[in-house]
């Protein structure tokens, strides 16, 4: 199994992921550098936390047009598994991957802290060893957290069984709780906290290991 | 060009004997350039000419040291190959007049002292002081400051995984903000801020040069007046994403083997990076200002020279492999440009639309500064030795209210703003004794704490700068670790005035025979002089930041983990008199007053309790354990106190307070579930160790005899600091 990890420039979770799959979960990922225009060998596609190109404007809205991403949106076409992390989903809500939009965190602070999130659904290739109603403890980190879309889509998302993590006590003022959600295609996820920071017994948590175990057991190898 | 008047050398803070000395160096008079140049260089913050010959009063090796001071970070070995770069600076000044931008700019400062050397940055820690914290101003600053140094790190992507937080008065025109980072790499994988090979190109990378910050490094050296407010300018503006970037291209391009040496363009930017590494190099240096990257137009000579644009280094490279060099930064897209060469003669030679503006030899600004033996007298001191009258608070209320206070209350809703796990190594962030981190690489730890105490310096600067270095060695070891190395950052007053001058000597004095006895020589620092703010002084603050290694594991905690366990005291109950009371918290915040002395030190002890404790946890008998400093025994059990509670049965006719609140050192609180195993590790090496309880359910108990002082809930102990908003 091949994890592909983006690098963009900006990118600090990068070597955190790349770290727990190749240490900590005993497969294979390797780097991919923002302007190159080809995945390579990889069967999965991680976007990785950090501030893509500063962001200085709204978090992704520049690494939604770094050449990568067109890149990472054909493999996402062709039933390819994207998992985006923090700034990584903040990037697949910029590109249109996947629906709403993430904002800053109620309190205005950047909130760096332990959380509890209830898996909603088992039924997608990042939570299927997951039991329905699990608590993952896993850290956040971000200050544009905030989960927002309209109603309407709000609705879709819950009645398609699309949301896969919601906070158990809501640190962000996401709106319904929400933590991570699935596309339509049900093949690309995007959640504000980190597995990748909870794959080692020494980090204080190791509930993230079944996201990743989730995604390995997806990829036919 | 501006004629050099009496009025333009005092402008610059040059003394008549000063400018004196640089006309015999260059045996004629300077070019106002050339003037500029001096005047930076020759700052009490770039050249320490106050207190270096008191510096040299420092233990500067050991066992684990590899680079001591003089390099832009010092360096200790730590084991399988690796070594860790750190260092502490301070960004005071700044801070004061843009909290914001003059603490983002702090941390980016010293993460380039680190990966300067060929380390990357794991971990950042912060020594904060302000003013009283019910305050408007104290609270613009303070959320100031921690915006700006959770921007600048969390974008940088290093941890920020711990540091102290302390409010006083004195702080209150003069706040301090001293940042600690440390870094680590391959032994052989360590560069130095040397310029070598006549024929060399010099390159500039990173950010393009403006006119921000110019004089930064005079400003750092001044006292503030009313007229400081007007110097906003003069703080630079930090770009955490170009310095990501800047470390990762010269990390890489260091890998190359194309690079000779390389140095950050800091306090007096251009001027101090080149020659320095000019001077270091026994070398020449000769650059074209044409050449430097710059962001606005018309700028002269001076105003490059002199700028503190963030995030630009210099490097020197191999002749014929820059293009080496060059492909590195382009692929992150930064500038990387030869603006000159080395040459054998000496000289840092500046030439700016085809005329030599500037002619000085490189070792004569970098170290032939002037250095001063400033008078000293005895040192400056307000307090009275003997207390007021006061009526001791009931216990109870007592505790409540120094755990509600500013100083002791938890520091969550700072340290939440941080993102202390980036990188995942951290093992143990913010809010324990000392942060550990650990090394991917080598399986070793380190763990790091950062420590001042004012209020004893002040009483006693020589005795408290004991303390201190105990207290963070404490630190340390509380959390298994071997302290091994230090970094200090020494923040006072006006040192043109003698008592104020007797505090730095003294202090320096204290720090040195104490970093002696606990081997843990200084490998580098700052200081920080000037902290007056309309003739007011701060407290004499020296900080100091230990590293200690130790080998990979689960961290030991502070909180009590099982009910049913026992909790020893190790080191015993300690003394404290009424005298000494007076440097307490109980005596800042239940008393208001500051009086006496600080608590008596036996560093002999002190020492045998670190090595105890260090057993005690490589034995793994130790299911918690906590130091007890500020609040005494009564505050540390309670902080111990999260999910598990305690009874403590004391038989003691000590004053209530003083039994409770003292702050006598050389004391750790553990719980066990082999008191046996723990007290004859005591008694082996010749430590007290007194039961002083159990660990319970829900409450914390505290008894005296049959009479019960304590008794509370645990919800009742949890208090935030609550300004952050």
């Amino acid at each position: 199994m091949h994890v592909g990890v983006i690098v963009f420039p900006g990118s600090n979770c990068d070597h955190d992921a790349w770290y727990a799959v190749n240490h900590n979960l005993g497969h294979k990922a390797e780097f991919i550098w923002h302007d190159s225009t080809d995945l390579g060998k990889a069967d999965a596609i991680i976007l990785p936390g950090g501030f893509s190109y500063g962001d200085y404007m709204r978090c992704g809205a520049i690494a939604r047009f770094s050449p990568v991403m067109g890149a990472v949106r054909e493999f996402a076409a062709g039933g390819g598994l994207v998992l985006g992390i923090c700034n990584g989903f903040q990037i697949l809500v910029e590109s249109g991957l996947l629906p709403g939009a993430l904002m800053r965190n109620a309190n205005l602070h950047f909130l760096c802290k332990n959380v509890d999130l209830i898996t909603q659904t088992v039924d997608s290739p990042f939570s299927a060893e997951l039991k329905r109603g699990q608590v993952l403890t896993l850290p956040i980190a971000h200050g544009e957290g905030r989960y927002y879309a309209d109603e309407r889509t709000l609705d879709e998302l819950e009645a398609e069984d699309r949301v896969v993590f919601r906070y158990k006590q809501n640190p962000n003022g996401s709106l319904r709780d929400i933590a991570g959600i699935l596309n339509v295609e049900r093949n690309v996820m995007g959640m504000m906290p980190h597995p990748e920071r909870a794959c080692d017994p020494l980090m204080g948590s190791t509930d993230g290991v079944g996201v990743f175990e989730s995604l390995f057991a997806a990829v036919p190898v | 060009m501006a004629a050099i008047t009496a009025e333009v050398i005092a402008l610059h803070q040059l003394t008549p004997a000063e400018y004196q000395k640089i006309v015999s160096i260059l045996g004629r008079e300077p070019s106002y350039t050339e003037l500029g140049v001096f005047s930076v260089m020759w700052s009490e913050h770039c050249s320490y000419k106050s207190s270096r010959i008191h510096l040299k009063k420092l233990p500067t090796t050991g066992k684990y040291v590899v680079q001591g001071p003089g390099e832009n970070a010092g360096i200790i070995d730590i084991g399988g190959g690796y070594v860790a770069a750190f260092k502490i600076e301070s960004h005071n000044h700044p801070s004061y007049i843009e909290p914001f931008q003059g603490a983002a700019t702090g941390v980016g400062g010293i993460l380039r002292d680190i990966f300067t050397m060929g380390a990357r940055p794991i971990a950042v820690l912060d020594s904060l002081r302000f003013g009283k914290f019910d305050d408007d101003k104290t609270r613009r600053i303070l959320n100031g400051v921690v915006a700006g140094i959770s921007h600048y790190g969390n974008c940088f992507g290093v941890p920020t995984v711990g540091g102290e937080c302390i409010f006083e008065d004195c702080y209150g025109g003069n706040p301090l903000v001293n940042v600690f980072a440390l870094g680590v790499c391959k032994k052989e994988d360590v560069f130095y801020a040397k310029a070598s090979g006549v024929g060399n190109p010099v390159i500039y990378v990173g950010a393009k040069t403006g006119r921000d910050g110019i004089h930064g490094a005079s400003m750092a050296s001044a006292e503030f007046t009313e007229e400081s407010k007007q110097k906003r300018p003069n703080v630079q503006v930090g770009d955490p994403f170009l310095e990501k970037l800047l470390m990762e291209a010269c990390l890489e391009a260091m890998q190359t083997g194309a690079i000779v040496g390389i140095q950050d363009m800091g306090a007096a930017g251009l001027t101090s990076s080149s020659c320095e590494m000019g001077s270091r190099g026994g070398v020449g240096i000769e650059i074209d200002l044409d050449l430097v990257p710059q962001r606005e137009t018309g700028m002269t000579a001076y105003e490059m020279l002199l700028s503190e644009s963030q995030e630009r280094m210099l490097l020197v490279a191999d002749k014929g492999r820059e293009e080496e060099v060059y492909r590195v930064f382009g692929k992150w897209g930064l500038d990387a440009v030869a603006i000159g060469v080395v040459t054998d003669d000496g000289l840092l030679r500046v030439r700016h639309k085809g005329v030599v503006e500037a002619e000085i030899p490189n070792h004569a600004i970098a170290e032939q500064a002037p250095r001063y033996d400033r008078p000293h007298s005895s040192p400056y001191r307000t307090a009275p030795m003997k207390g007021p009258d006061y009526i001791a608070k009931n216990p109870q209320q007592a505790l409540l209210t120094l755990l509600a206070s500013p100083d002791i209350c938890s520091k969550r809703p700072i340290w939440e703003q941080y993102d202390y796990t980036v990188r995942t190594n951290t093992t143990a962030g913010p809010g324990g004794d000392a942060a550990i981190v650990r090394v991917k690489e080598n399986g070793n730890s380190i763990a790091i704490s950062l420590d001042g105490n004012g209020r004893y310096c002040f009483l006693s600067p020589r005795e408290g700068a004991k303390l201190n270095v105990a207290e963070c060695c404490r630190n340390l070891s509380t959390v298994g670790a071997l302290p091994v190395a230090a970094t200090n950052n020494l923040n006072f007053g006006n040192p043109e005035r003698p008592e104020i001058m007797a505090q730095l000597v003294e202090a320096i004095e204290g720090m040195a025979e104490a970093c002696e006895f606990f081997e843990t020589p200084i490998t580098g620092g700052n200081v920080s002089l000037y902290n007056e703010t309309l003739g007011e002084g701060i407290y004499p603050t020296p900080v100091i930041g230990i590293v200690g290694l130790m080998k990979t594991s689960a961290p030991v905690t502070i909180d009590f983990k099982e009910p049913g366990r026992e909790i020893l005291l190790l080191g015993g109950f300690g003394k404290t008199d009424a005298i000494q009371f007076g440097s307490s918290q109980y005596a800042k915040v239940l008393v208001g007053r500051l009086w006496g002395l600080p608590p008596a030190l036996d560093m002999d002890n002190e020492k045998r309790v670190h090595q105890a404790i260090r057993e005690i946890h490589k034995a793994g008998l130790a299911e918690s354990a906590h130091d007890l400093s500020d609040g005494g025994l009564a505050v540390t059990v309670a902080e111990c106190c999260r999910s598990v509670g305690a009874l403590i049965e004391l038989e003691s006719g000590e004053p209530m307070e003083h039994l409770l609140f003292g702050e006598s050192p050389s004391r750790i609180l553990l719980s066990t579930a082999n008191p046996a195993a723990v007290t004859e590790i005591a008694a082996k090496l010749g430590v007290e160790c007194e039961r002083v309880g159990v660990t319970m359910k829900e409450r914390l108990q505290i008894q005296n005899g049959s009479i019960s002082v304590i008794d509370c809930e645990l919800a009742a102990l949890q208090f935030d600091l609550t300004a952050i908003h």
